[in-house]
C-alpha cells in the first residue's frame, strides 16, 4: 500500500482516547451479556439435574435456555468484546484516531439490541433451530448490518493508520474482521433467509459453527494475546516467522474443519473436514511455542498475581490443549466415540471459556483503565482469575471424562440408554460446580466493569467532564 | 514491512477456498437431491410430511427438543449373511456344502442363515457354491452398530432421509435417546402424549422434563362424562395419582401436543435404499431402551 493515505500523526494517547465511547458500549454490553449467559446457562444445568424444575413454564425449557445462553455468550459477550479489542488495537498499533467514534458506538448499541431481540426471540420460541444461529431473522438482520458496519469502520481506521508497519496482532484482527461478515452472512442467507434443502442445512450449519470459533473468535483472541503478552512481559516476540507460519496455517485449515465423523453427508466432505481439523493443532503449537519462547529466558521473570498477564497466559494454554484434543477427536475412531457426547461440549467450552473469554478478559482488564483513566479493583480481578481457571478446569474436566464414559457406554448396546444418561449425569453434576465458580467470577468481572464506569463517571462530574467526553487530556494515566 | 495487500489477498483467498469447497461444491453435489423410487414398493422416498406433522416440527423446534435428542442413526461396518432360500433338488449335497461353509450351521433348512461374515467376497463365493449345487441362496447385507442394536433404526441415516426436513434438526448431543425412528419404536399416540405430560408416569426415574404446558387440566365431577379428547387413564392407572373426593382431572392435550406427537410418529426412515441397504422387513424394535414401567407401548 505505497499510496498510503496521509493521516494526521496522532499521539498514542489521542489514538486510544478516540475509541473510549465505543469501548464503553462494547465492554459494557459484553459484561452484561456475560452475566446473562452464565445465569441462563446455570438455569439450564439445574434443569438437567432435576427435570421438574421450572417445567411448568413454556419459556424456560432446556432447549430454549441452553441456546439462549450460548447465543448470549457468543454474540453478546465474546463478539462484542472482540469488536472492542479490535478497535482499540487498530487505534493503538496504527497510532490512528478512530474517525467519528460515535458512529461505531451507535453500531455497537445496535448490535447489543440485536442480541437482546435474538435471545428474547429464542426464549419466546422463535428459534430457527440451527445451532449457534438460533436467533430469528428479525435479530439476525440487524446483527449482520451492525457487524458489517463495525468491521468496515475498524478496517477504515486501520487503512488510515499512521504507523504503517504491521504487528502480528494486526494480521489476525484484519483477517477476522473480513471473515466474520462473510461467514455470518453466508450462514444467515442459506439457513434463515433462503434455506437450502436437506443435509445441506447441516453442512452450512457445521461450517458456520466451526468458523465462528476458528476464524472469528480464535483470531481475535490471538490478536489480544500477541499484543499483550509480549508487551506485559516487556520482551520482544520470539519469532515473527513462526507467528506468520501459524497465522497462515490457521487461515488455510481453519475454514474446513467442523463436520462430525459420521455425518450423513457424502464421505469426501467428512474426510476433508477431519483432515483439516487434525491439522489445526499446527497453528496452536506454533502459537504456544512462540509465546513460551517469548516469555522464557528473558532477564525479567514475569510473576503472575492474578492480573491481565495471567488471564492471557492461561488462554494460550487452553488454546493448545483444546486444539490438540480437537485434533485427536477429529480422527475417525475417537470421533465416533465423541460424537453426541459431552466430550464435544467440553472441548467447545474449553475453547470458549478457557481460551477466548480468558484472552478477552485479560485484554479488557488492560484496555479499560488505559482509556478511562480509572482503575479496576485488583482484589476482584484476582478473585475472578482464580474462580475462572478453577471453574474452567473442573467444568471442562468433568464434562470430558463424563463424555468419554458416555461415548463408551453408548457404543455398547447391552447397556440400557437410561443407565448411560445416569452415568454421565453424575459427571454433569460436578461440571455444574465448576460452572457455578465461573458464574461467580463473571459476576465479579461485571461488578468490576460497572465499578470502573462509576469511578469514571464520578471523575467526569467531579472534574470538568474530562473522562467520558472524548478528550485526550487525562488519558494514558493508567500505565 | 508493509504486507497489508498481501494479507488481505491471502485472507480473502483462504476464505474463498473454504466457502467454495464446503458450501458451493456440496450444494452442487447434493443440493438438488430428489426423492427416489423404492425398488420394493415402488413408492417415492421420502414423502413430504403431512400438515399436522409439519406443525409438530415447529413445536419441536420452538421448544428446542434437538438440544437433547439427536435424529441420526450411526452404523458400523456391515456384515453379510448367506441365506438359504430353497434347498433345491439335491438336498444332501447342499447340506454337505453348507456344513463345509460353516461347521456350526446345523441342518440346512429353507429360510435359514448359513453363515455370517464381514467379507462380502467370501459371502458371495459361498452363495455361489450353494447355487451351483442347485439351491437358491442369497447374500443379505446386515447393518451393525450399537445404534441399530438398540433398535434406534434399521439402517444408517443418509442424506436422502432428511430431504424434506425444514429446519433440519439433527441434534448434537444425546442427553435423551435418538429419535430418528421414534415413529416406528413407539407408534401409539397415547403413549407419546402421556410421556410428554409426565415421563415419570411411564418410565421410572426418567430424566426428561414434563411438558405440562402442552396440556390442559380440566377438572370434572366423577360421574360426569370425560372431557372431549381427554387422555385414557387406563394406560397409567397404576402411577397416576387421582385426587380423593368428588372431582377428577381430565388431561386434554392442546393442539400443539397433538401436532408434536404427529411429528414424532412421522419419524420413521426405515426404507431400504441403494446407499443404505436394510434387511427386509426391518427387524422388530428391541425393547432395550426406555423400557416402560407401567405401560406396554
Amino acid at each position: 500500500m505505497s499510496a498510503s493515505p496521509t493521516s494526521p500523526q496522532n499521539s498514542p494517547a489521542e489514538a486510544e482516547a478516540s475509541c473510549r465511547l465505543p469501548l464503553l458500549v462494547f465492554f459494557g454490553g459484553a459484561a452484561f451479556w456475560l452475566v446473562a449467559a452464565s445465569l441462563l446457562g446455570h438455569l439450564a444445568s439445574i434443569k438437567l439435574h432435576s427435570p421438574s424444575f421450572l417445567s411448568h413454564c413454556e419459556h424456560l425449557t432446556y432447549g430454549r435456555l441452553y441456546p439462549a445462553a450460548m447465543n448470549a455468550l457468543l454474540y453478546g459477550f465474546a463478539s462484542s468484546a472482540a469488536f472492542g479489542v479490535a478497535l482499540w488495537l487498530v487505534a493503538r498499533l496504527g497510532r490512528v484516531a478512530v474517525p467519528q467514534p460515535w458512529l461505531v458506538a451507535f453500531a455497537g448499541k445496535l448490535w447489543n439490541l440485536g442480541v437482546l431481540a435474538g435471545v428474547a426471540g429464542i426464549i419466546a420460541g422463535d428459534s430457527t433451530g440451527f445451532e449457534w444461529l438460533e436467533m430469528p431473522r428479525y435479530a439476525a438482520v440487524p446483527l449482520f448490518f451492525s457487524s458489517l458496519f463495525i468491521a468496515l469502520w475498524t478496517l477504515l481506521a486501520f487503512h488510515r493508520r499512521a504507523e504503517r508497519g504491521l504487528a502480528v496482532s494486526q494480521w489476525y484482527l484484519v483477517a477476522a474482521l473480513l471473515w466474520f461478515p462473510w461467514i455470518y452472512s453466508t450462514a444467515t442467507m442459506l439457513l434463515v433467509c433462503h434455506p437450502v434443502r436437506g443435509v445441506m442445512q447441516a453442512i452450512v450449519g457445521w461450517w458456520f459453527t466451526n468458523n465462528l470459533q476458528t476464524l472469528w473468535l480464535t483470531p481475535m483472541a490471538l490478536a489480544a494475546i500477541f499484543h499483550f503478552l509480549p508487551t506485559l512481559a516487556e520482551r520482544p516476540l520470539h519469532s515473527r516467522y513462526l507467528a506468520l507460519f501459524g497465522f497462515w496455517m490457521l487461515a488455510l485449515f481453519g475454514g474446513w474443519a467442523g463436520i462430525p465423523a459420521s455425518a450423513p453427508v457424502p464421505a469426501w466432505i467428512v474426510s476433508v473436514s477431519n483432515a483439516a481439523a487434525v491439522m489445526l493443532f499446527i497453528p496452536a503449537l506454533a502459537v504456544g511455542l512462540n509465546i513460551v519462547n517469548t516469555l522464557r529466558g528473558g532477564p525479567k521473570i514475569v510473576g503472575c498475581a492474578g492480573g491481565p498477564f495471567c488471564f492471557l497466559r492461561f488462554a494460550v494454554m487452553s488454546y493448545v490443549v483444546a486444539a490438540v484434543a480437537g485434533a485427536v477427536v477429529a480422527a475417525s475412531a475417537p470421533g465416533a466415540v465423541a460424537q453426541f457426547t459431552w466430550l464435544k461440549t467440553a472441548l467447545t467450552h474449553l475453547n470458549l471459556y478457557g481460551f477466548v473469554a480468558m484472552a478477552l478478559f485479560g485484554a479488557i482488564y488492560e484496555i479499560l483503565p488505559r482509556v478511562t483513566g480509572a482503575d479496576f479493583c485488583r482484589k476482584f480481578m484476582r478473585a475472578h482469575f482464580w474462580l475462572a481457571i478453577i471453574g474452567t478446569v473442573i467444568h471442562v474436566g468433568a464434562l470430558a471424562i463424563g463424555g468419554l464414559k458416555q461415548g463408551a457406554l453408548l457404543g455398547d448396546a447391552a447397556v440400557p440408554f437410561h443407565n448411560v444418561i445416569k452415568t454421565s449425569l453424575h459427571f454433569f453434576r460436578v461440571a455444574t460446580i465448576g460452572e457455578l465458580l465461573i458464574l461467580v467470577g463473571n459476576l465479579l468481572f461485571a461488578l468490576n466493569v460497572v465499578g470502573l464506569f462509576v469511578k469514571c463517571a464520578r471523575k467526569c462530574c467531579g472534574a470538568q467532564m474530562s473522562c467520558c467526553a472524548a478528550e485526550p487530556a487525562t488519558t494514558g494515566g493508567a500505565k | 514491512m508493509n504486507f497489508g495487500p498481501l494479507i488481505f489477498l491471502g485472507v480473502f483467498f483462504t476464505m474463498a477456498c473454504s466457502w467454495f469447497g464446503m458450501i458451493v461444491v456440496p450444494q452442487l453435489q447434493i443440493g438438488g437431491q430428489q426423492p427416489v423410487k423404492l425398488e420394493a414398493t415402488g413408492q417415492m422416498y421420502p414423502l413430504p410430511r403431512a400438515g399436522l406433522a409439519q406443525q409438530g416440527a415447529a413445536v419441536y423446534r420452538a421448544n428446542g427438543c434437538a438440544a437433547c435428542h439427536s435424529q441420526q442413526v450411526r452404523q458400523g461396518p456391515p456384515v453379510f449373511d448367506v441365506k438359504l432360500n430353497d434347498l433345491g433338488t439335491n438336498a444332501a449335497q447342499v447340506a454337505d456344502i453348507a456344513r463345509k461353509i460353516n461347521h456350526a450351521a446345523g441342518a440346512p433348512l429353507p429360510g435359514k442363515n448359513i453363515w455370517r461374515t464381514p467379507v462380502k467376497k467370501d459371502a458371495d463365493a459361498a452363495a455361489k457354491r450353494l447355487t451351483d449345487a442347485g439351491a437358491k441362496a442369497a447374500v443379505v447385507i446386515v447393518p451393525t452398530g450399537a445404534d441399530i442394536e438398540r433398535g434406534w433404526g434399521a439402517r444408517v441415516s443418509v442424506a436422502q432421509d432428511y430431504l424434506y426436513d425444514q429446519p433440519l434438526m439433527l441434534g448434537s448431543r444425546r442427553i435423551g435417546p435418538d429419535l430418528a425412528n421414534i415413529g416406528a419404536r413407539k407408534p401409539g399416540a397415547d403413549w407419546q402424549l402421556w410421556h410428554l405430560y409426565n415421563p415419570r408416569l411411564i418410565t421410572d426415574g426418567s430424566f426428561m422434563p414434563a411438558y405440562r404446558f402442552l396440556f390442559n387440566e380440566v377438572p370434572r365431577r366423577k360421574d360426569a362424562p370425560p372431557a372431549l379428547g381427554a387422555l385414557d387413564k387406563t394406560l397409567v392407572a397404576k402411577t397416576f395419582p387421582e385426587p380423593a373426593g368428588e372431582t377428577v382431572t381430565d388431561i386434554v392435550p392442546t393442539a400443539e401436543a397433538v401436532a408434536l406427537v404427529a411429528y414424532l410418529a412421522s419419524l420413521n426412515p426405515d426404507a431400504p435404499l441403494f446407499e443404505a441397504p436394510a434387511p427386509v422387513p426391518p427387524p422388530p424394535a428391541a425393547p432395550a431402551t426406555n423400557t416402560p414401567a407401567a405401560v406396554k407401548p
